[in-house]
């Protein structure tokens, strides 16, 4: 019993330092819209931060002082982004601010390592509060103490602020209806700088809170922004006590499912997001979005199917790449298979967002589950890696069908919270499934048959398969199924006062997508000749995502394109230098501020004059 | 008398604490033209919602054609011979303006998910026909997403159109029209109703609008109904004048 209660109090400070953080995300999401995928930056900017103050300032003043600046400092770093980055962007379609806020993490991460260097730094402990406790008979850091008091303290300033303060109001007012408070006159540049800014504070705060108790890495980004993504999405979506319940529950559940669920304790914190998803749509205590209004001016050109030129080219494309290895090395052949899988990838996943509306934040699931598909085949039944072209995709589609059912009764960014639970139930049970999976050591020797071992052959297979697939996406969009799919999107009231059953046919969008991507993972389970667990990763869904919103949601083209474009580029460079994550962030930024249309919708609009090859 | 298409029978909602439909009933009759209006918070839109399927209500029932479809969901009511414009239009973005007319009569022809052959070549005719009747045809090619307001809401109407409706539900269909082209939407609707025996219910502000085009007029206020008649007596009706000329209530649709 005693172990109980120390254990749930040892959660309870966890809690705290998670709380800072994901209430900053949950605020300014609910404000101005924005997936801030660098908020788990901002927490390490803050805890790097803070190890340099409070190692330089001594005393209790020196500690507490420096936590304190560190957090202003990174508030202040935050409200720079804002405005030279993220201010210009804010009209451009939702997702880009995503791209842009992940780029931006990229280069963080390098930065940091340039800054403070690779190693793990440990910070020095508050001083006064080095010592433990007794509670219960039993230890316990005294630091731990306040931090579970920090807290709730930190909830209770908040909703003082929120509620009595004029600007809190404001700041309320505009998470219910901001289209309403920028018609009331307020200015509203500032007010999404301040909102920003608050967020990174609070998101700084507890990363410099936590120097005391764990070390200070370059990862801890990553570590942390999918925790605060699953409590924001869990407490609902700008509100500030459901982040502070659902940063309470994670954490207890951290602390206990390690000790009662050791088997599947990663799993846990995603099929309890997964379960209060299903059961309550908006979050523990969120809202349901507001309908978007209507925006009478976006334009948006019709989707025509290629013209004869259109044809022509993409034959004259395929043509062109079967005859590559006439002239090319097994190393260019090498490459090429990989960017063409990845093109079937981007395309996959497009078909699920650009025409069926439905963002995923997990494709990566699909893939990877046709990788395996395909390599526990080769595992358990000895066969050659041909044969999972038939059980890896079959298997993709299997988790679609199960997972998608589920995602289809949601929309929005909560949607895209479900598909990224889903996808990291599956890369959980992959990782500590290592009877079955080979967990982290991954399945070896997932070789196709001698007669396609040859790169050459094994790449006109890949060619083949890929553009097949490809064209047959395309043609799916126009068919009349494609097209009923794209009404749902378009304008969902509208599409069932017509008589089209939305949910069902999203989730055959979902699955059909969800196939394609498992075929992509099967071509990259054999062109690898081995299956890691990184093949369901958050890191391939967001590479997904990247070339995809590189290339241009709105059209077909786009996805492959920007396949293309971010394989290349991303093997090219990460190839020639150790800092290929801070080029690559940059790229992404410039890109996005550069071209918010994607890099097929600029050649659209300047190149080819509208209407053209239709 | 007519047959009867729509009937709604002690139709009751609330949100909260507020009774936004309070215990409303009436009938359409077979190629009527029926006008609901009422102040702005009445609960017409809450009672259009109630009769599409958009929302279930609390109590009360809606027969089309003496069957019951109360909670059926929208698609199902679409089905059974109901079509809906929008107060705010709705039409598809990523299409063409025919396009947008196509995908209504893929799903009446029950082609919606078929994945052959390319979408627009299925029913063009019908599709331009549909879009001659609201006199788009010039438009047929256009951008759905770059319509002016007018020629959105007669693609809207050409869409509710396309599986040759018995009923059809209109909410503010000339909201935010000039008044030429209100009366010419009007105009087209009232010789559409009549051509093919469509009853009509639409919601409607303009006055003009409502005394020069509808058999028969229902009034909204606070949720319930006040007064139900012909134009003329309604317009002389004592407590419509109130609500009109006296102006009394003037609060946010909710």
């Amino acid at each position: 019993m005693d172990f109980f209660v120390i254990q749930a109090l040892t959660g309870l400070a966890s809690a705290s330092s998670l709380f800072l953080l994901a209430s900053g995300l949950s605020i300014i999401f609910g404000v101005t819209r924005i997936v801030n995928f660098a908020h788990g930056s901002f927490f390490m900017l803050g805890a790097y931060m803070a190890y340099t103050l409070t190692t330089m300032w001594s005393g209790p003043l020196g500690f507490w002082g420096g936590v304190v600046a560190a957090a202003a400092v990174v508030a202040v770093i935050g409200a720079v982004v804002e405005i030279v980055v993220l201010r210009r962007i804010y009209d451009a379609p939702e997702l880009f601010p995503l791209l842009a806020t992940f780029g931006l993490a990229l280069m963080t991460e390098d930065a940091v390592k340039m800054i403070w260097g690779p190693q793990d730094l440990l910070g020095p402990r508050a001083p006064g509060l080095e010592g433990a406790v007794t509670i219960l008979g039993h230890p316990f850091p005294a630091y731990d103490l306040v931090l579970i008091v920090l807290g709730p303290a930190v909830l209770g300033l908040l909703w003082l602020f929120l509620r009595r303060s004029p600007w809190g109001v404001l700041v309320r007012a505009a998470t219910e209806d901001r289209t309403m408070v920028a018609a009331l006159g307020v200015n509203q540049k500032r007010l999404f700088t301040g909102v920003f800014m608050l967020g990174v504070f609070l998101a700084a705060l507890g990363g410099a809170l936590r120097i005391p108790r764990e070390a200070v890495h370059h990862a801890m980004d990553m570590e942390v922004i999918v925790e605060a993504f699953v409590i924001v999405v869990i407490g609902g979506l700008g509100s500030v006590p459901g982040a502070f319940l659902a940063s309470v529950l994670v954490a207890e559940l951290n602390a206990f499912g390690i000790l009662l669920f050791p088997k599947i304790s990663m799993v846990l914190l995603f099929l309890v997001m997964a379960v209060v998803l299903v059961l309550r749509p908006h979050g523990l205590l969120g809202r349901p979005e507001a309908a978007a209004r209507a925006s009478l001016g976006v334009q948006e050109e019709p989707w025509r199917p290629m013209g004869r030129a259109g044809w022509a080219l993409g034959v004259a494309l395929v043509a062109l790449l079967a005859a590559l290895p006439l002239v090319a090395d097994a190393y260019t052949l090498t490459v090429t298979t990989e960017i063409l899988i990845f093109a079937l990838f981007a395309a996959s996943l497009h078909l699920m967002m650009g025409v069926g509306g439905m963002v995923s934040f997990g494709h990566a699931a699909y893939f990877g589950l046709g990788a395996y598909g395909t390599a526990l085949l080769v595992r358990f039944f000895g066969a050659p890696m041909e044969w999972g072209l038939l059980t890896g995709p079959a298997l993709a589609l299997v988790g679609a069908v199960v997972f998608g059912w589920f995602c289809v009764r949601l929309s929005g960014v909560y949607l895209a919270m479900l598909t990224l639970a889903f996808a990291q139930i599956v890369w959980s049970v992959v990782f500590q499934w290592t009877e079955v999976t080979g967990g982290d050591n991954g399945i070896l020797g997932v070789w196709p048959g001698r007669w396609a071992s040859d790169p050459a052959v094994y790449y006109m297979l890949t060619l083949t398969l890929c553009a097949a697939a490809v064209g047959a996406i395309r043609h799916l969009v126009f068919s009349p199924f494609g097209q009923s799919v794209r009404a749902c999107r378009d304008s969902p009231g509208r599409a069932e006062s017509i008589g089209l059953d939305r949910r069902g046919l999203q989730w055959l969008c979902f699955v059909l997508a969800g196939g394609f991507a498992g075929l992509a993972g099967t071509l990259y389970a054999g062109l690898k000749g081995s299956v890691f667990p990184d093949v369901l990763g958050i890191p391939l869904s967001v590479d997904g995502l990247v070339m995809v919103l590189l290339g241009g949601l709105g059209t077909l083209t786009g996805p492959l394109v920007g396949a293309g474009v971010f394989k290349a580029l991303a093997i090219e460079v990460s190839s020639a230098t150790d800092v290929w994550k801070l080029i690559l962030g940059t790229v992404i930024v410039v890109l996005v501020l550069a071209f918010p249309e994607g890099i097929v919708g600029v050649w659209r609009r300047w190149v080819r004059p509208r209407g053209a090859g239709s | 008398m007519t047959e009867r298409a729509l009937e709604a029978e002690h139709l009751r909602k609330a949100f909260g604490g507020v009774r936004a439909v309070d215990d409303v009933g009436f009938s359409l009759g077979a190629g009527e033209v029926l006008a609901l209006i009422g102040p702005n918070g009445a609960g017409k839109t809450t009672l259009f919602n109630m009769l599409g399927g958009q929302i279930r209500p609390d109590a009360g029932r809606v027969l089309l054609f003496g069957r019951d479809i109360t909670g059926l969901p929208p698609r199902r009511v679409w089905r059974l011979g109901v079509g809906r414009t929008y107060q705010v239009t709705a039409t598809f973005r990523s299409m063409t303006v025919r396009q947008n007319v196509q995908s209504a009569l893929l799903s009446h022809h029950g082609r919606a998910w078929s994945p052959w052959p390319r979408a627009d070549r299925l029913y063009r005719d019908e599709a331009e026909s549909l879009l001659a009747m609201v006199g788009m045809t010039d438009q047929a090619e256009r951008a759905a997403g770059v319509l002016a307001y007018g020629d959105l809401k007669r693609l809207d109407l050409a869409i509710a159109l396309a599986h040759g409706p018995r009923v059809l539900l209109m909410d503010e269909p000339t909201a935010g029209m000039a008044p030429g082209e209100r009366t010419h939407l009007m105009d087209l609707t009232a010789r559409v109703s009549r051509a093919r025996g469509v009853a009509v219910l639409f919601t409607e502000h303009d006055m003009d609008v409502v005394f020069g085009h509808a058999d028969r007029v229902l009034v909204l206020d606070g949720g319930r109904l006040v007064a139900s008649g012909a134009p003329a007596e309604v317009r002389a009706d004592a407590r419509v004048r109130a609500l009109y000329l006296g102006e009394s209530s003037g609060e946010p649709e909710p």
